[in-house]
């Protein structure tokens, strides 16, 4: 039996990105055009986790889910360059929501059912823009499926399914019946590099796109949870004392001098 | 938003006491009832013991406390305090429900928000009331490069508060309420099953709990120059952090990561070293009392969030700094 997995990932702004980069415009967060996008980095790791299930099984197919608009189709293929198998975009303006992970959650689980006999369903922990950590856990909520988050480590044994998940201090490990949701974190470990072979075969890959109609989404009949009301850049509200010296060890010997006047030590 | 009975807290116990987050969210709860006359608040406790919690609940202002006690829920299952939750929801039917990001609050409230039809207003720094009595989240995003408030438009709104960022009120003795005892089939509830559980324990102060932090990050540029933090901790009394970069590196155990998703410390004071200062990483430090940045590139971000800071080499600053400290400090 194929093992199928399912693996979700988003186009992100490049959370390197400088801080001066950053705009806000008509109550949306910019960057300038010329800073190319990224699959969240969690997400990466959620391909790697695939990636090590599908060597460790012999017999898996890897289908990479991403929802939105806008899709930088370079950057969107590079699972595929990985290793994964197939490429699914659910490509529609009514995708296109940052604050409200309703539409999202829909979307991912329409999609996954459509997709059919999926054993295993891979997300990264969180997002780097909205950092909500919630659409892979919506997603198993509305599958009716159990979800295992935070994982270090995902081993598939017949049908049951063994995480690793991380805590402050150490690791739990915990076990659920397939299919399954795991998200997955960085403790994971560092994702492959695509090699050239992978980036040739995905050059030659065509994504499928699925509309909000292909998956029988009434997007008008699901109710929002939020409204943006403001978006704002922060105010800090510390002023900076910078020590100088004559040089960098005067410098240190200043501010330990400057510590201990405030009582801070 | 739907009329609704006032607000609802999911609490978390530390031992037998309500945890420090929970009496944050309940001193939260009750500045919410300012804008909500005539509604009331409420709290769950899932534990092994909830009876003294449920007082200090009251005392923190909660009318009445759910409570749900089982050998299980010394170290829950967060499929457990879902079914808890939900059931206190049930009794309680408020508009607002509100939780904690902590370790169990970030597997609890997410889950519980979509099973009552709705999303989860995730990690608040603060929370008000409209004039149509809606919930207001406020909470940094893209990694602390905006700041956005979301009105909850849902029938119920449910919302975790960031650790730390609403001050837990003083208990008043004086205040009285109701504990109603929830009957919830647990075993039933829990399809993650927990089968094993390794500790990773470090030496000396809990990075948590520690006065001083001393933090560094990719600047340090390998694992020896932790070492250098080591002594710099040990002389003030402090624990040993770290930036995720330097985690992932290998450098130190993840154990050490302070961050957005590592630890969160509020130290009185937090000296970071060759960290540049990426708001994942001052997620987990930025209600330090003092912030000391060491960094070689004076435009780092962090020394925007320092009180104090020094642009230069931390192999040349430190021992000159300690040098001095160990003077100061006799």
């Amino acid at each position: 039996m194929t093992l199928k997995i399912v693996v979700t990932a988003k186009q992100v702004i490049d959370p390197e990105t400088p801080t001066s980069a950053f705009g806000i415009d008509s109550n949306a967060v910019t960057v300038p055009s010329n800073q190319s996008p990224v699959i969240n980095g969690f997400d990466e790791q959620a391909i790697e986790a695939a990636l090590r299930l599908k060597e460790a099984s012999g017999d898996a197919h890897i289908t990479v889910v991403s929802v939105g608009s806008g899709f930088a189709l370079d950057v969107i293929k590079k699972p595929l360059a990985m290793g994964a198998d197939e490429l699914i975009l659910l490509d529609d303006p009514a995708f296109d929501n940052a604050i409200d992970p309703t539409v999202t959650v829909a979307a991912l689980a329409a999609a996954i059912r459509k997709i059919g006999d999926v054993d295993v369903v891979l997300a990264g922990r969180q997002a780097s823009d909205w950092d909500n950590a919630q659409v892979p856990i919506g997603v198993a909520e509305a599958l009716g499926w159990p979800v295992a988050t935070v994982a270090k480590k995902v081993d598939i044994n017949g049908t049951t399914l063994r995480v690793e998940r991380v805590l402050p201090d150490g690791h739990e490990v915990v076990e659920a019946d397939l299919p399954a949701v795991v998200t997955v974190s960085n403790e994971l470990g560092t994702p492959r590099y695509p090699n050239m072979r992978g980036i040739m075969a995905a050059r030659r890959v065509q994504p499928t796109v699925w509309s909000a109609a292909d998956l029988d989404l009434a997007i008008g009949s699901l109710s929002p949870a939020f409204e943006l009301v403001s978006l704002s850049k922060p105010q800090s509200g510390v002023e900076t004392e910078m020590i100088t010296g004559d040089d960098d060890e005067d410098a240190g010997r200043k501010l330990a001098q400057r510590l201990r006047d405030e009582r801070i030590i | 938003m739907a009329d609704g009975n006032g607000i609802l807290v999911i609490g978390e116990m530390a031992g037998n006491e309500p945890a420090s987050t929970t009496l944050e969210a309940l001193a939260a709860g009750l500045s919410l009832l300012a804008s909500l006359p005539g509604e009331k608040l409420s709290v769950v406790l899932a534990g092994a013991s909830t009876a003294a919690a449920a007082q200090v609940a009251i005392a923190h202002g909660a009318q009445t406390a759910y409570t749900i006690e089982d050998a299980s829920l010394a170290d829950p299952a967060p499929e457990a305090v879902v079914a808890a939750a939900q059931e206190a929801v049930r009794q309680a039917s408020p508009r607002i429900v509100l939780g904690s990001k902590t370790i169990l609050g970030r597997d609890v409230l997410p889950r519980l928000a979509f099973r009552l039809g709705t999303a989860l207003a995730q990690d608040c720094t603060a929370v008000a009331i409209d004039d149509a009595k809606r919930l207001l989240a406020t909470r940094p995003v893209y990694g602390g490069n905006a700041v956005a408030t979301v009105a909850c438009v849902s029938d119920i709104a449910v919302a975790a508060l960031r650790a730390k960022s609403i001050d837990a009120g003083e208990p008043d003795s004086s205040r009285t309420g109701e504990v109603v005892a929830l009957s919830v089939d647990l075993a039933s509830a829990v399809r993650v099953r927990p089968v094993d559980r390794v500790e990773q324990t470090a030496e000396g102060i809990r990075l948590e709990d520690a006065r001083v932090v001393i933090s560094g990050g990719r600047g340090l540029g390998g694992p020896e120059p932790f070492k250098e933090l080591g002594k710099l901790a040990a002389l003030l009394g402090g624990a040993v952090g770290a930036s995720r970069a330097a985690c992932d590196a290998g450098w130190v155990p993840s154990s050490y990561q302070v961050g957005l998703t590592g630890k969160t410390v509020t130290p009185e004071l937090y000296i970071a070293v060759g960290i540049s200062g990426a708001s994942q990483h001052m997620a987990g430090c930025s209600n330090s009392r003092t912030i000391v940045a060491i960094n070689k590139d004076a435009g780092a971000n962090i020394f925007k969030d320092a009180r104090f800071g020094v642009a230069g080499d931390w192999q040349k600053v430190l021992p000159a700094f300690m040098e001095q400290l160990q003077e100061l400090l006799g």
